[in-house]
């Protein structure tokens, strides 16, 4: 029986999952949005809200837990510096999924999954590399320019 | 152990086949573009998705 018992297999090892999973979520913060499968894109809400719920709680022991997560340190620090406002009025459920397809080759069905909530300002310039020299960024708003986020 | 008496003929193997079908996708219009497009995902000729950009198409 599997009563009680939640998340996919994916037919890999435990630390075969664990592992993907964590470079998924890694990957996921640092680009904002990614392609995936549907089902990766499922199961991988789970880690991302684990995150950022640890990133507005932002004492250091949650900095230490995401860190023992997420791969890159830049990519810890730079999710609890936003995270704060960023998901201040959204409490769960910070991603979004869009099904785009099916993938050339097996045929899975594709999806984006992206964060949700207005994006930091520096990051919605996707020319400018720079966007982690500016450290302490005042309020991060949406460009005009860039259609809203609905 | 049983088994059966008769191969199965060409003529019975295929007339079981004739209710293995394929379907055709539901296909309904883009309400951005008015392309067809697949339901439930978005949109492959305009990128988007209930009103929103997804995908980022090359030709705009």
């Amino acid at each position: 029986m599997r009563h009680r018992k939640s998340g996919v297999k994916l037919s890999r090892t435990s630390s075969h999952r664990k592992a993907m999973f964590r470079n998924m979520v890694t990957s996921l913060f640092k680009h904002e949005s990614i392609n995936t499968t549907d089902v990766k894109a499922k199961e991988l809400r789970k880690w991302a809200d684990s995150m950022i719920t640890l990133a507005k709680r932002g004492d250091l022991h949650a900095r230490r837990q995401a860190l023992s997560v997420i791969k890159e340190k830049d990519v810890v620090h730079k999710l609890f510096e936003e995270a704060q406002e960023r998901f201040a009025a959204i409490s769960g459920g910070y991603t979004r999924i869009t099904k785009i397809g099916f993938r050339a080759g097996d045929a899975a069905s594709m999806s984006i999954i992206e964060l949700v909530g207005p994006k930091p300002a520096a990051k919605t310039a996707k020319k400018k590399p720079a966007a982690k020299a500016v450290s302490a960024s005042p309020a991060p708003e949406v460009k005009p320019e860039v259609e809203p986020e609905v | 152990m049983p088994v059966p008496k008769r191969k199965t003929s060409k003529s019975v193997g295929r007339k079981r086949r004739t209710h293995q079908k394929t379907s055709a996708p539901n296909v309904s219009t883009c309400s951005e573009c008015g392309e067809p497009k697949e339901m439930h995902r978005a949109c492959k000729a305009c990128g988007t998705y209930k009103g929103r950009k997804v995908i980022q198409i090359d030709e705009d």
